[in-house]
């Protein structure tokens, strides 16, 4: 596939590891953001072949992983209601509330169907005028424009029974919270190519230019990511700190203009609660009040939601990269892909599934077995 | 406001499940902590423990293999198939792949009041033509509808008789360092025909299901000489599923190179759309093979010979540690493990 | 969950008030929303989103970026490849 495959090329993988290490005068800590660049390093070792020089430590970059825990009830209320059809992408449906997920919801006779588009749910409540649909938006601000033209379209066709349950949450206040943190040990990070592909990457420059760490738009194959780590090191070991662009067949500075607007039209920016993490202000998108008869959260009156988060996992230190999946000790043993004890292990796209399915055998070896 | 680390928590682990999930028929992980931990228990001998694709059996001093089946695929139609040669063909492989030459089937039917009857009729023709075709007979029968709602559409249930071979004691627990893994062929047709006719993926060669009966192909294998220590057939959980059940069975580590691993450039594609990982995406016309170094040779020519083996090759090794793991040396060059499936990525695939 | 992947627009139309393309990924053609990307025509790349195209492949950027990137490892010798440093 045309933009996929050249892209997975091991000789070029090859010397772009080359070029990385010959830069590298230092050891340098680079995070990348989003879950779906995690999934690449780990998938292709690329963390290992940068190693000693570059450590890469994984940010919170799985939306799914980081809904909060009240959502997550909340939905699960909504779903077991008989007259909802609840309808989802399936990484959401392992998600762990407070007392089950999804999948058992559907179990139990909850209508929960996965879809692969918010436009699928639409059409659904299109097919069923007579049961409410409620589609669980979920993401970062990749998925906000779709989201935003569903709510849009369902609005302009009058439709009642569709209404959407919003937990976006925004990449860029994230990356500010752990560069204010005072054990962010994070020199340089890999910007999430896809949100930078809607929103451009103005708002990454601003925090280059705060923190004076340098930032690096990356795609999502090996070649992306490797190239995304030699511009970085080229930077540090410049002692520059700017925004650059690695993903250009994809990226511009300023993002996809309709697609804001949209999003503009729809969303408006809130606070929002990221589990393992906490409240970070002005970090999410909720409805715009004109349509809040298409927001689950006001169409459904489903009280207080209090949420129990009993301390045992370390989630939110591997979400803010202090500590790697295996510093756990619950990891691979009370907490895998079957039984997670936190969301970086539901998510597929998770540090620790990512961790668990393929490196659990230098685990083994640690362990002597 | 500044959000301290110490706050951090994580969410509660949920209690053990107590209802059976989707994810438990999906041939991976928690179907077999079903059998360990409710099955077993219950039903407990060391034939079943042996948790082969099927058990063998003394009787009267005959070695008889016995299997049994279910097939619940949706759409019961599919490119290269339908829900009754998938019975009959899945069957004769669980028998064929533990070295049994396969002789009876017996055929179960669940229906759901209002199917249509010419389906029931495509159905039942199929599996006819099938048994015919590969050389078995269907000698029972049973049939039992349920109320609309109460089932979809038609549930097939199958057994199957053959008898092993003598000399043959192939299973998953033979597995030793040294020895060779040999996949007859591409992998992730079938799970991906069944997916894209239900996404209504519109390919420009559509992806068909591999559904065949392995007998013939393992029937030249074992003629073709000693050396092979075990052959299953990696339907459902996929490549992965069935490549880390014979590690754990045999206590050894397998190593597997990514670059040796037939992939149709539709299946990939298919794939990286959806979002799936070939070794986790069902066959029903392959089988693995660990066979002796010396033998590997042999046994691979002999497939070549065959239609259903005609793209066979060795995929890896059985390595020398006790680490029940699956390996894979991706093209970077760079190692990864490749875990059973965990959840389901596609219900309903068989 | 940002799952995106490149595709080549075969056609579009306008449906419903959106505009959609038939859009190919390797051997498979689906519809994809085409409303975000105006710009782009038949046998244009885009990076389609959960149905969406939010990008238009710029051809030229890409050809020249990946043209560097093919020089680097023109320079390198074939062999196995092997992972250097601390195992």
């Amino acid at each position: 596939m045309k933009y996929l495959d050249e892209y997975r090329d091991p000789k070029i993988a090859r010397a772009l590891v080359e070029q990385i290490r010959a830069r590298v005068t230092r050891p340098w800590v680079l995070m990348e953001i989003c879950g779906g660049q995690t999934h690449t390093l780990m998938r292709y070792g690329i963390d290992e072949l940068v190693a000693p020089g570059v450590e890469l430590v994984h940010g919170p970059g799985c939306p799914v992983c980081v809904t909060a825990l009240e959502t997550i009830d909340k939905a699960l209320a909504i779903a077991s209601r008989p007259d909802i059809t609840f309808a989802s992408y399936g990484d959401m449906l392992r998600v762990p509330g407070s007392h089950s997920d999804l999948f058992r919801v559907k179990a139990s006779g909850g209508d929960v169907r996965i879809v692969y588009s918010p436009m699928d749910a639409l059409k659904l409540a299109r097919a069923m005028p007579e049961r409410k649909v409620v589609f669980f938006a979920v993401g970062f601000e990749t998925t906000a424009p779709a989201n935003a033209m569903a709510v849009w379209q369902a609005h302009r066709e009058g439709l009642a029974n569709f209404s959407v349950l919003v937990s976006h949450v925004l990449v860029p206040p994230a990356i500010r919270l752990l560069l204010e943190s005072p054990a962010n040990r994070v020199q340089g990070f890999i910007a999430p190519g896809h949100v930078c592909t809607v929103m451009g990457y103005r708002e990454y420059e601003e925090l280059a230019r705060e923190f004076h760490v340098p930032m690096v738009v990356g795609g999502f194959e090996p070649l992306d990511l490797l190239e995304a780590i030699l511009m970085l090191v080229g930077q540090l070991e410049d002692g520059r700190a700017e925004a650059e662009n690695q993903y250009v067949r994809s990226v511009a500075r300023e993002g996809n203009a309709p697609a804001r607007r949209i999003m503009d039209r729809v969303f408006e920016v809130a606070d929002r609660k990221w589990r393992g993490i906490g409240d970070i202000g002005q970090s999410g998108y909720r409805l715009r009040p004109e349509f809040a008869m298409h927001d689950a959260e006001r169409v459904f009156d489903l009280g207080a939601v209090t949420a129990e988060e009993p301390a045992e996992c370390i989630s939110a230190l591997v979400l803010q990269g202090l500590k790697k999946p295996p510093d756990c000790s619950a990891f691979g043993t009370r907490c895998t892909p079957e039984t997670p004890m936190g969301a970086p292990m539901v998510s597929t796209e998770g540090a620790c599934a990512a961790y668990y399915v393929y490196r659990r055998h230098e685990l083994l070896t640690l362990a002597g077995n | 406001m500044p959000v301290s680390i110490e706050q951090f928590v994580c969410p509660a682990p949920l209690a053990a499940n107590d209802t059976v999930l989707l994810g438990h028929g999906s041939g991976g992980r928690l179907s077999a902590e079903l059998v360990r931990d409710v099955f077993l228990p219950a039903l407990g001998n060391s034939i079943l423990g042996e948790l082969e694709d099927q058990a063998t059996l003394d009787v009267g001093g005959a070695r008889i293999a016995f299997t049994t089946d279910s097939f619940v695929v949706k759409p019961l139609f599919f490119r290269g198939g339908d829900i009754g040669s998938l019975a009959v063909y899945g069957t004769i492989n669980d028998l064929a792949v533990g070295g049994a030459d396969p002789l009876f089937l017996s055929a179960a039917f669940i229906i759901e009041e209002g199917l249509p009857m010419e389906t029931l009729r495509r159905v039942a023709r199929s599996m006819g033509e099938a048994a015919t075709a590969a050389g078995v007979r269907i000698v029972t029968a049973d049939t039992k509808v349920v109320e609309k709602g109460s089932g979809d559409g038609l549930f097939v249930n199958t057994t199957g008789i053959g008898v092993l071979r003598p000399g043959v004691a192939l299973s998953a627990s033979n597995a030793r360092a040294g020895d060779q893994v040999i996949l007859s062929g591409y992998i992730g047709d079938h799970g991906m025909a069944i997916l894209s006719e239900r996404e209504g993926l519109e390919f420009d060669m559509p992806i068909g299901s591999d559904s065949a009966p392995l007998h013939t192909l393992t029937r030249a294998m074992l003629d073709a000489g000693t050396g092979i220590r075990a052959m299953r057939d990696p339907t459902r959980g996929g490549l992965a599923s069935t490549l880390n059940e014979i590690a754990v069975q045999s206590g050894v580590t397998i190593e597997i190179e990514e670059t040796a691993i037939p992939i149709r450039e539709e299946v990939k594609g298919a794939c990286e759309l959806l979002g799936l990982d070939p070794l986790h995406v069902a066959n029903e016309g392959k089988l693995v093979a660990v066979v002796a170094p010396e033998a590997a040779g042999a046994v691979l020519n002999t497939m070549h010979g065959h239609r259903l083996g005609a793209d066979a090759c060795i995929i890896g090794t059985v390595s020398g540690t006790a680490r029940k793991l699956v390996l894979m040396r991706t093209s970077f060059g760079s190692t990864r493990v490749i875990d059973m499936l965990a959840g389901d990525q596609l219900p309903r695939i068989c | 969950m940002c799952l995106a992947i490149p595709g080549k627009i075969v056609d579009s139309e306008e449906i419903g008030g959106f505009r959609v393309g038939n859009v190919r990924f390797g051997g498979i053609t689906r519809k994809v929303y085409l409303d975000f990307v105006p710009e782009a025509a038949p046998g244009d790349y885009v990076i389609v989103h959960v149905g969406f195209a939010i990008s238009r492949v710029d051809a030229e950027e890409a050809e020249r970026t990946f043209a560097l990137l093919e020089e680097m490892g023109a320079l390198r010798d074939d062999g196995v490849f092997e992972k250097d440093g601390p195992s």
